[in-house]
């Protein structure tokens, strides 16, 4: 079973239309919902009871997050949407602005209305021009139509919503970062706690999701937490998209169930290019341990299955690497990426991310000392759980994975000054 | 806990601001300005730093970026930060076409080496340099979220994607 959730109006023609996605049953949960004066907390409950899971990367709960939030505490409140998405590998938030932006609107809306906020914003990668174009369109459409804005059909329920674009930096993908950078900041975390349901945009409270996220909870409405739930596996409800990219003969974004068969997808995605054999597999964007490719064709995409195998779902960002790859090599540009994208705050990180990134650099041009590999192992665990936010963590989690897997990659690479492959 | 969370507006602001910018320009950043809440003109200067970019032929200029501060009543050193923070504003002149090329690893595994190797050659500049005639801007850059279609560049706010050497030569003939 694909295309249930997010994906659910792709066959359609122009799909991202407003009457498109009517005639797919688009808004008609939010008509129920504020005829009916459905309860807020009832909303809350069916969403937690859902097994959604923040489809960013972290995987928290989304019903618990809006747990957070008491409907009725006084003041402003926002809802924002992460549609930042920079994470290596993903690339379906892109789709979902493209395609199906009205159900994101649509799941934007009832979030307002679960937590009591008046306000949203939508944190669009300053580089997805043409996303926020389609983006902003549907806003249009929705607000002509009365889903969006004063009195929304007549219910007396306002929301309004608006995009920020970003400007190019990984960090923003943070939720603190972005909403330092909706401040008009530069996007550098904040201190946890106080947590963004307490102390969010503007200081308000605030519930800040995945595009995915938000974008799942219109249908998980409609169908019931029990059928969203049973879509997938134990601890991992729902359907995911999967962004699958690399060495293989079909790339794109696959929405499946949860639990799916890794060696499935695979084939959706064409199978390996050329003929070649599979080496290895990032699971979950470039922060994700590499799992060898052996180990990964037996394994489910789920948020156990993968944890169990040492690595995690992420973003389900799933990059498929060839018998032709030198791993010196890819471990070099991933730890490239975390030095240049850090946002110098937390000196573990500043520092330690151009220190990885130099050591790999030397090890890949044939300087490698024979101490650089227990030098590695050192540094990573003197940025991981140092920093203010994950990303010393994400630049520290691919140099453990690629080491405990092909370490004698790299000891051939020290020895020999060339490398194992080609 | 007594949080505070005040923007950081610590200026005066200036008088004249139908000075600092044309009405198209001035009616664009508006635009962004009604979106944040009363007092939070500052949330627009992202916004206001593209347009203004975009108004000066690609880049910015401390004169411009003082300006921005005028008018969202910031301190000119929180624009510089910002300006200087997130890698799509540009403080250099950069060529009338900036191409934005993702050499991350799904692009890299498929070749984006060879496609900054022809735009090299083609264009005759370095990764990070322009043409001395002016047209174009080459430039590394961090995934874009396009993986899909590595490898793939950017030019101005369209992706480019499924590169190959004869694509981008009629991509680039197709620039106006």
């Amino acid at each position: 079973m694909v295309n249930e959730v997010c994906f659910r109006n792709m066959d359609l023609d122009r799909s991202w239309l407003l009457e498109q996605y009517r005639s797919r049953g688009g808004y008609d949960v939010l008509a129920r919902i504020l005829q009916e004066r459905t309860p807020p907390g009832e909303i809350v409950d069916i969403v937690k009871a859902s097994g959604l899971r923040g489809r960013g990367g972290a995987g928290f709960p989304t019903g618990l997050k809006w747990s957070f939030i008491s409907h009725n505490a006084p003041g402003q409140k926002y809802v924002v949407c992460n549609s930042d998405e920079g994470e290596p590998g993903t690339f379906k938030d892109r789709d979902i602005l493209r395609y199906n932006p009205h159900q994101l609107i649509e799941g934007m809306v009832i979030a307002g209305y679960a937590i009591g906020a008046t306000v949203g914003y939508n944190y669009i990668r300053g580089e997805f021009w043409e996303p926020y174009e389609r983006f902003e369109e549907a806003l249009a459409e929705a607000r002509s139509a009365g889903f969006l804005g004063k009195d929304i059909l007549g219910s007396g329920f306002d929301f309004e919503l608006h995009s920020h674009l970003g400007a190019g930096a990984y960090i923003c993908g943070e939720e603190t970062a972005l909403l330092e950078s909706i401040e008009g900041k530069k996007g550098q975390p904040r201190y946890k706690p106080p947590f963004p349901a307490h102390f969010g945009l503007y200081g308000c409270p605030t519930i800040i999701n995945n595009t995915e996220s938000l974008a799942s909870i219109p249908v998980i409405l409609e169908k019931g937490a029990e059928w969203f739930k049973n879509l997938g596996v134990e601890n991992s409800g729902g359907a995911k998209l999967f962004s699958i990219s690399g060495n293989i003969n079909n790339p794109g974004v696959f929405e499946i169930p949860m639990g799916t068969p890794f060696s499935t997808l695979l084939e959706m995605a064409g199978g390996m290019k050329n003929g070649r054999k599979i080496k290895a597999v990032i699971p979950g964007g470039s922060s994700a341990p590499v799992i060898p490719g052996e180990q990964m064709m037996e394994l489910t995409m789920d948020y156990d299955a993968i944890a169990k195998a040492g690595s995690m779902l992420g973003s389900g960002a799933v990059i498929v690497l060839d018998d032709s790859n030198c791993m010196v090599k890819v471990l070099e540009r991933m730890s490239y990426f975390y030095h240049e994208e850090s946002c110098g705050q937390c000196t573990p990180c500043r520092e330690g991310t151009g220190w990885l990134y130099r050591v790999v650099n030397r090890i890949e041009s044939g300087r490698g000392r024979p101490e650089d590999l227990a030098l590695l192992d050192d540094m990573t665990t003197k940025i991981a759980g140092r920093t203010i936010c994950a990303l010393g963590d994400a630049a520290a989690m691919p140099v453990q994975g690629m080491l405990r897997h092909f370490r004698s990659e790299f000891e051939y690479h020290i020895e020999h000054k060339r490398c194992l492959v080609g | 806990m007594g949080f505070k969370n005040l923007p950081m507006t610590t200026v005066k602001p200036v008088g004249n601001k139908e000075a600092l910018f044309s009405s198209e320009l001035r009616a664009e950043i508006d635009r962004w300005i009604s979106k944040y809440p009363e007092g939070w003109q500052q949330s627009a200067v992202m916004a206001a730093l593209d347009l203004v970019q975009a108004d000066n032929g690609g880049h910015l200029t401390t004169e411009l970026m003082d300006k921005v501060a005028a008018y969202l009543d910031m301190a000119p050193i929180a624009v510089y930060e910002v300006a200087s923070f997130y890698s799509m504003y540009e403080r250099k002149p950069v060529g009338k076409h900036k191409i934005c090329v993702c050499t991350n690893v799904s692009c890299m595994v498929n070749g984006s080496d060879r496609i900054v190797e022809y735009l090299e050659k083609k264009l005759g500049v370095k990764l990070g340099q322009t043409s001395q005639d002016g047209q174009y801007t080459l430039k590394e850059v961090e995934c874009l979220g396009a993986c899909g279609g590595a490898p793939m560049f950017q030019i101005g706010h369209k992706y480019y994607e499924n590169l190959s050497p004869e694509l981008i030569d009629s991509i680039l003939d197709g620039l106006e």
